[in-house]
C-alpha cells in the first residue's frame, strides 16, 4: 500500500494524541483488576505428582509426561541464579500453586449466554473485540465466521491454560498451525517432538528447568515452507488467580522460506504479594526465513513502596539454525516488579541475521536487568542491538548483553547501541557489555550513552503548554522512538501510552 | 494587558538580587521593547514571567489580563496566552517538531476547554503558517531544534508563536545569531501577528531588530529596574551614545 508523507504524519499524531489521553484518563495501573472466576486448582507445591496431574490435566502422551519429569529432577539439583543485579526476598517454590484454570473451560459452552460474564469481562478490559471474545471463550461455531477489519489472531492463556484461539480456520487455510502448545502435543506430536528443547533444552536454566516440567500452556505456531502466514499472531497472557506462577511455553517453528510476526502482550492483576511468572519461548529458524517477536509485557509491577508485583523469570531464545534465517525482537518492559530476561539470537546458518530492540521502563521500585544474547556461529552474520533504558523513581535498570563471535564467525558484524535516560536523581543505570571475539575477521561495535531528562526540556516544554507528566512522556517516547518504530503499528500505539502510563508519578 | 508592578526577584541558589522594583505596563496592541546592557536583568524578567524555577519573588507582582501570573504553573501561564521565544531553543531528540507543537496546541486548548483540532485541521494549519516562514514539510518532520541552524531554531519559535496564537508574546534576545535574511523573515512573521489583542515585549541588545519590528514604546532597563522610558527614538540613541551616557544620564 502506498502512503504518502501527509497519511504517514497523520498516523503519527493521532498516536501521540492517544498518549496524551491515556496519560489523563488513566489509573497507575489500567489492568490491575483481577476477576473472581472459579478456578480450578493443582494443590499447593511441586513434587513428582504435580507434574504428572499436570501431564494428565492436559491429556499429554507418555513422552511428554517423562520429558517433564526428567527436567523436574534435573531441576531439583540446580539452584536459582545470583548474578543479576536484582534483590528480591527468597522465592518460596513449595507455596506457589502451578496449575490453575477457569472451571468454566471445563465443558464448551452452547452460547454467549452460557460462558461465564466474568471471562467475558476480563476480555473486554483487555480490548479484544466482542467477536473474538466468544471464540477465546469457546462458544462453539464463533469461529466460523471472521471477525471483520482486524487481522490478528489471538490465543488467550488465563493463568496456566489457553482458553482459545481465534482465526484458526483461516489460518489452517495457509497451511499454518496456531493453536495451544497443549493441543499441538496431542495434535502434533512429530512437530513438537522434534522441536522442543531444541533451542532451550531441558537443563538450559533453573527457570527454564522449572518450565520444562511445570509449563500447562502457551503458543504453538508452524508456518510450513515458502509461507507468508497472512495475519499477524498474537497471545495475550493473563495472570489472574492469587499465588499462582505462570509458565508457559511457546514454541514458534518457521520452515524454509518463510515469515511471520507474532506479537505477545502481558497483563495481571494487582496483588500485595509477588508473582511468579517463568515463561520459555523457542523459535527455530531455517533457511532464508524470518520471524519478528514483538512483546509488550506489562504485568503489575508492585506498588510504590515495591510490594507485590509479578517476578519475571524468562528465557527466550531464537535459534536461526540455517543459511539467511532472520529474526527480530522487540520488547517493551514496562512492568514487572523483577524482570530477568535476555532474548537471545544464535545465528548459526551463514549469513543469518539478529535484532534486538529494546525499551526497558523502571520505575518506583521496580528492577530490570535485560539485555540480549548474539551468539555468532555461521560466516558473514550479523547482528544489531538497540536498547533504550529509562529509570524513574528508585528503580533499577541494568543492560547486560553478550556479543560473541566464534571461531567459525569469520566476517560477521555486531552493532550495538546502548543508551540510559534518567528521570530524578534517585534511581540507576548499569550498562554491562560482554564481547568475545576469536577470529579477526569479524568486527564489533559498542555505543552506550546516559543522559537525563533535562529541565531546559521540561521548562521548553511546560511553557508551550504542556502539563509536567504529559512533557516527560513526550520526551521518553522520543528517545525511545526507533525502538518504537520497530514495533507492528497496533503494538505501538500501545506502547506509547505504556511508556505514558509507566512513568506517572516520576516526577515532583 | 501585562501589569508588573514592583517585582522583586532573587536567585534561588544564592543570595543575589536580580530584578530590583521593575514596573512595567504593556497594553493591547503595543509593541514594547526593553534593552539595556548584560547583567541588567532583561532575560531573568522573561524566565519568572514565564516561570521557570531557580526564580524567587521577593516582592512585586505581575499580571496578565488581571489574572496573578507568578501563581500560576508554567503550563497555565501558556494557556493563559503568555508564550515566550526562547533565546535558546531546546532540542528534544527524536520528538518531530509536528508532534510537538499538536500536542502543545492540544494541550492549551485543552486547558482552555475548547475542542482539540483533528489530524487534518491541524496539518493544514500548520503548513499553511509554515509556509510563510519559509519552514517545509521536511523541517516539521525533523525532531525539534535537533540539528537546525540558529536561524531555522529562531524561525521555529516564530511559528510555535503563530500556530498558538498566544495573547502576550515574549521574544528574548530573538535576533541573536541571525543573518540579515533571517532577521527579516523572522521580522516579517512577527509583524504579521501584530494585531489589537496582542501585546509584544521584544528583548534586544541591539536597534537593528527595533527597524524591522517598530515599537510603540522603547525601555531601558539597568541594575534590575527600568531606568527609562520612550518612543522608538529612545533606541537609536542607545545606538548612538551606548549605554553608559544615558545610564550616567538617569544617574
Amino acid at each position: 500500500m502506498a502512503v504518502d508523507t501527509g497519511e504517514a504524519i497523520e498516523i503519527r499524531e493521532g498516536v501521540d494524541r492517544e498518549t496524551v489521553e491515556t496519560v489523563q484518563n488513566m489509573g497507575s495501573y489500567k489492568y490491575g483488576w483481577d476477576t473472581e472466576i472459579e478456578m480450578d486448582y493443582a494443590p499447593k507445591g511441586i513434587n513428582e505428582d504435580i507434574v504428572r496431574l499436570i501431564s494428565k490435566k492436559n491429556e499429554e502422551p507418555e513422552w511428554m509426561t517423562e520429558w517433564r519429569l526428567q527436567a523436574f529432577r534435573r531441576w531439583q539439583t540446580m539452584t536459582e541464579p545470583k548474578w543479576a543485579m536484582l534483590h528480591y526476598p527468597e522465592i518460596d517454590y513449595q507455596d506457589q500453586y502451578y496449575y490453575a484454570r477457569p472451571k468454566s473451560m471445563r465443558e464448551k459452552p452452547k452460547s454467549l449466554g452460557e460462558v461465564d460474564p466474568k471471562l467475558l469481562a476480563t476480555y473486554e478490559k483487555l480490548g479484544i473485540p466482542l467477536k473474538e471474545q466468544m471464540i477465546l471463550a469457546g462458544v462453539e461455531g464463533a469461529g466460523d465466521t471472521p471477525a471483520e477489519g482486524r487481522k490478528v489472531a489471538v490465543d488467550a492463556v488465563f493463568d496456566s491454560v489457553s482458553v482459545g484461539t481465534t482465526f484458526k480456520d483461516e489460518l489452517a487455510k495457509a497451511g499454518v498451525i496456531f493453536c495451544p502448545i497443549s493441543e499441538a502435543i496431542r495434535e502434533h506430536p512429530e512437530l513438537v517432538r522434534k522441536y522442543l528443547g531444541s533451542v532451550v533444552p531441558q537443563s538450559d536454566n533453573f527457570f527454564a528447568t522449572l518450565n520444562s516440567a511445570v509449563f500447562s500452556d502457551g503458543s504453538f505456531v508452524y508456518i510450513p515452507p515458502g509461507v507468508r502466514c497472512p495475519m499477524e499472531l498474537s497471545t495475550y497472557f493473563r495472570i489472574n488467580a492469587e499465588n499462582t506462577g505462570q509458565f508457559e511455553r511457546t514454541l514458534i517453528i518457521a520452515d524454509k522460506g518463510s515469515y511471520v510476526s507474532y506479537l505477545e502482550g502481558c497483563t495481571a492483576p494487582k496483588r500485595d504479594t509477588a508473582q511468579l511468572h517463568a515463561a520459555v519461548v523457542e523459535i527455530v529458524i531455517l533457511e532464508d526465513a524470518e520471524v519478528k517477536y514483538s512483546t509488550v509485557q506489562n504485568w503489575f509491577p508492585g506498588d510504590e513502596e515495591g510490594k507485590g508485583g509479578i517476578y519475571n523469570f524468562v528465557t527466550k531464545r531464537a535459534d536461526c539454525r540455517e543459511a539467511r534465517a532472520k529474526v527480530m525482537w522487540t520488547q517493551v518492559e514496562t512492568g514487572s516488579a523483577i524482570t530477568w530476561k535476555y532474548p537471545s539470537c544464535i545465528l548459526r546458518g551463514d549469513e543469518a541475521q539478529g535484532e534486538f530492540y529494546s525499551i526497558a521502563i523502571a520505575n518506583n521500585m521496580q528492577q530490570a536487568d535485560t539485555g540480549t544474547k548474539m551468539i555468532h556461529l555461521g560466516k558473514n552474520t550479523r547482528s544489531r542491538i538497540v536498547s533504550k533504558g529509562i529509570s524513574a523513581g528508585k528503580a533499577q535498570n541494568t543492560y547486560r548483553g553478550l556479543v560473541s563471535m566464534h571461531p567459525r564467525a569469520t566476517h560477521s558484524r555486531n552493532y550495538t547501541q546502548c543508551d540510559s535516560l534518567l528521570i530524578g536523581d534517585k534511581c540507576g543505570a548499569h550498562t554491562v557489555p560482554y564481547i568475545e571475539v576469536k577470529n579477526t575477521s569479524s568486527r564489533v561495535e559498542h555505543e552506550a550513552t546516559t543522559s537525563k531528562v533535562d529541565d531546559d526540556q521540561l521548562f521548553y516544554c511546560r511553557q508551550r503548554g504542556m502539563g509536567e507528566e504529559e512533557a516527560i512522556a513526550l520526551i521518553v517516547n522520543g528517545f525511545a522512538k526507533e525502538v518504537l518504530q520497530a514495533l507492528p503499528m497496533e503494538f505501538a500505539m500501545e506502547a506509547q501510552s505504556l511508556v505514558a502510563i509507566s512513568l506517572e508519578g516520576s516526577v515532583g | 494587558m501585562l501589569e508588573i508592578k514592583n517585582l522583586h526577584v532573587k536567585l534561588e541558589e544564592e543570595d543575589k538580587q536580580i530584578l530590583k522594583g521593575v514596573d512595567l505596563t504593556v497594553p493591547a496592541g503595543e509593541v514594547h521593547a526593553i534593552m539595556g546592557p548584560n547583567g541588567s536583568g532583561k532575560s531573568t524578567l522573561s524566565y519568572v514571567l514565564s516561570g521557570r524555577d531557580g526564580y524567587q519573588v521577593t516582592g512585586g507582582e505581575a499580571m496578565l489580563d488581571g489574572r496573578d501570573l507568578l501563581e500560576m504553573e508554567p503550563e497555565e501561564r501558556a494557556a493563559a496566552g503568555l508564550f515566550l521565544a526562547f533565546q535558546y531553543p531546546v532540542e528534544i531528540p527524536g520528538v518531530g517538531n509536528m508532534t510537538f507543537l499538536r500536542t502543545a496546541l492540544n494541550a492549551q486548548r485543552k486547558a482552555r476547554g475548547q475542542d482539540e483540532l483533528s489530524a487534518a485541521e491541524f496539518l493544514k494549519l500548520v503548513r499553511e503558517r509554515g509556509k510563510a516562514l519559509k519552514i517545509d514539510a521536511e523541517m516539521l518532520k525533523r525532531p525539534v531544534n535537533v540539528g537546525f541552524s540558529g536561524g531555522e531554531k529562531k524561525r521555529n519559535e516564530i511559528l510555535q508563536m503563530s500556530m498558538l496564537e498566544p495573547r502576550m508574546c515574549i521574544l528574548d534576545e530573538t535576533d541573536s545569531g541571525l543573518d540579515v535574511d533571517a532577521m527579516r523573515l523572522v521580522s516579517d512573521g512577527v509583524n504579521a501577528l501584530r494585531g489589537p489583542d496582542r501585546a509584544f515585549l521584544v528583548i534586544t541588545h541591539y536597534q537593528r531588530l527595533l527597524d524591522h519590528i517598530k515599537p510603540d514604546v522603547v525601555h531601558i532597563m539597568a541594575d534590575g529596574r527600568i531606568v527609562k522610558s520612550g518612543g522608538p527614538d529612545l533606541a537609536l540613541e542607545v545606538e548612538q551614545n551606548g549605554y553608559a551616557g544615558l545610564l550616567a544620564e538617569v544617574g
